[in-house]
């Protein structure tokens, strides 16, 4: 106030000094979030190089020194099934996973984004509805009827239910159809295009962004997945890597550079994904709501 | 139909089918596409709710079933807990629940504000926080199991720093608990990415109104910035919740429900009935029930989300 008397200008220039400040604060905590959020990381990567003593060094020791690159040798030569093989099956059934989610999503999505008929304002909603069911209601009859059907230890039963649709991506994609202007279809229809037609001929190739993003996301949850694989694999070299990495904690509760080791592995996929496709990943979180 | 036009009639047979009108069309090639969807609802979701329902009855496993009436449900709102650990697995879901989502959701909305001042590097940062979300759970599990060891651990190695007493972390019912709730903190840059959409949905026009109008920062947050982003917040807050109550990985990698079952999450104590002990009557009890609760409290949600989720519809403002 003293200096808005003397210099015409102050004001204004307080004023810049205020918001560079404020700025310069979002800064700081901004960066020691982003550390906080990266620091376990790091930690899990250096503890995976260590050797024995420094992992159990105080105060601890950041950098180890040297690189012990045989422990990840060890780590995945521990299992009694060579570790490529959970890799293998963990790909595979992700694989598949995307595989049927783009042949039954879009064609649902397609039908609740551009045609009319009865009953389809419930029908969605009903849509809408199961995604809020937790699925542990209906795990138990699943597994009796999947056993009866003798898919017990196979893949099955995580990838046949893929292909009836998946009421997140349903949405997902019948939002982003009812953004396509419909008069691409009406010049379709009067090139004579049917309903399929214009699906595999206007839809379809306007929304790859879309499709990419539910291949991605489809990828990432089953590659995550534990608890299904937990419920139906039982035999070790059918194991996909989120089961044999409990496993492994089961076995070797304290052996931390190869737990470190073979949870780094197990990241890297959905990592290298999520930086990969980061954008569009990030719209696929903000059009659905839902987290990876 | 365009090619028909200028054609002379067609005649013969053809034309004794009636024909189809567009609408009709429309309707067949609708219901067509989306029975996929209708036939998997039906095989693995409706039907096997109903078998559930109905397998609740009885007590079975995988060999042999008897027709107990409503004894499941008996035994299980039992208090006796060496009959059932019901109440034991709702408290720790519930007491899981009640501090993770308003703590996770606070934080990420935080984290969400400061981002939306673009003070740059937004992507960056971006990248960053929403991280954690894209990792495998059980190798998550693991590294936090690393991170909350008691001798070696480096949370307690930050602890000593203060001066403070390392933590037992998750071998000690008192701190088990609080552990997996700061562990799921670090997945809040999940949230963050939904409430930054949501702010940058506001107007700015309204902020600037209200600067003109004397507003100061926190007035513009607390009647601007809170009313604007309700919707997000309640959609967040029903998301999150039913999400949290499905809890299962991470405590059957890190603790198995220990110690003294002070970790016993509802769905492992499921789990652990139905496949472990093969109770599937008694476990399809527990499943139900657990929807029941899950539909309960996202109801109750819904309810109380006329008292403070603002819609600007409401005024007779334009629909966001």
């Amino acid at each position: 106030m003293i200096g808005s008397r003397t210099h015409l200008l102050s004001p204004l220039r307080s004023k810049r000094l205020m918001i560079r400040l404020q700025h310069a604060v979002t800064h700081c905590l901004l960066i020691v979030g982003a550390i906080l959020v990266l620091f376990p990381l790091f930690w899990m990567l250096s503890t995976s190089l260590k050797p024995p003593t420094q992992i159990k060094a105080f105060p601890p020791i950041w950098i180890p020194k040297p690189f012990v690159w045989s422990n990840y040798i060890r780590a995945v030569t521990i299992f009694p099934v060579p570790f490529y093989v959970f890799v293998a099956n963990s790909t595979y059934i992700s694989l598949l996973n995307v595989v049927a989610a783009l042949v039954s999503n879009p064609i649902i999505a397609y039908a609740f984004a551009r045609l009319r008929f009865r009953g389809s304002r419930t029908l969605f909603y009903l849509v809408l509805a199961t995604m809020m069911l937790p699925g542990q209601v209906t795990m138990i009859p699943l597994f009796l009827l999947f056993r009866a059907l003798r898919w017990v230890n196979t893949y099955n039963p995580l990838i046949i239910p893929s292909f009836f649709g998946n009421a997140y991506f349903v949405f997902l994609l019948r939002q982003f159809f009812s953004t396509i202007p419909h008069e691409l279809d009406d010049a379709a229809k009067i090139d004579g295009c049917g309903v399929l037609g214009i699906f595999f001929r206007i839809i379809l190739p306007l929304s790859k962004p879309a499709l990419g993003i539910m291949a991605i996301f489809t990828f990432t949850w089953a590659w995550n997945d534990f608890m299904g694989p937990l419920i139906y694999v039982s035999e070790m070299k059918m194991y996909p890597l989120s089961v044999a990495l409990s496993f492994l904690r089961g076995t070797y509760r304290v052996l931390w550079s190869e737990l470190m080791v073979v949870s780094f592995i197990a990241m890297l996929p959905p990592v290298a994904l999520y930086f990969i496709a980061q954008r569009s990943y990030i719209q696929g979180i903000v059009v659905t709501g839902i987290k990876g | 139909m365009g090619p028909g036009i200028g054609r002379p009639a067609r005649t013969g047979p053809v034309e004794l089918r009636p024909r189809l009108t567009q609408a009709q069309r429309e309707e067949l090639w609708g219901w067509a596409l989306v029975s996929l969807w209708v036939v998997g609802f039906l095989i693995f979701t409706l039907g096997p709710m109903a078998v559930s329902l109905g397998l609740s009855f009885f007590d079975t496993d995988l060999l042999r079933s008897r027709f107990v009436g409503l004894s499941n449900y008996t035994t299980l709102f039992s208090f006796d807990e060496t009959r059932s650990l019901f109440w034991k697995a709702l408290y720790n879901t519930a007491y899981y629940v009640i501090f993770s989502i308003p703590l996770g959701m606070s934080l990420g909305f935080f984290i969400a504000v400061l981002l939306n001042q673009n003070v740059g590097g937004q992507t960056g940062y971006r990248i960053i926080y929403y991280l954690p979300s894209v990792l495998p759970t059980v190798a998550v599990s693991l590294l936090w199991l690393w991170l909350f060891d008691v001798r070696f651990g480096i949370l307690n190695w930050v602890l000593s720093l203060f001066g403070l007493p390392g933590l037992p972390w998750l071998y000690d019912t008192r701190t088990a608990k609080p552990a997996l709730i700061l562990m799921s903190l670090w997945g809040s840059g999940g949230n963050m990415l939904i409430f930054l959409a949501g702010l940058q949905g506001i107007p700015t026009q309204l902020y600037e109104a209200a600067t003109i109008d004397g507003a100061g920062v926190w007035r513009r947050f607390t009647h601007i910035t809170l009313p604007m982003m309700s919707p997000t917040l309640f959609f967040v807050l029903v998301t999150d919740t039913i999400y949290a109550f499905q809890v299962f990985a991470t405590t059957y990698v890190m603790t198995q429900g220990g110690p003294a079952n002070s970790t016993l999450m509802y769905v492992l104590y499921l789990y652990t009935l139905a496949f472990r002990q093969f109770k599937m009557g008694y476990a399809s009890a527990l499943a139900w029930v657990f929807f029941v609760i899950i539909m309960g409290v996202t109801v109750l949600i819904f309810r109380s989300s006329d008292a403070w989720v603002y819609y600007e519809t409401e005024i007779g403002g334009r629909r966001a």
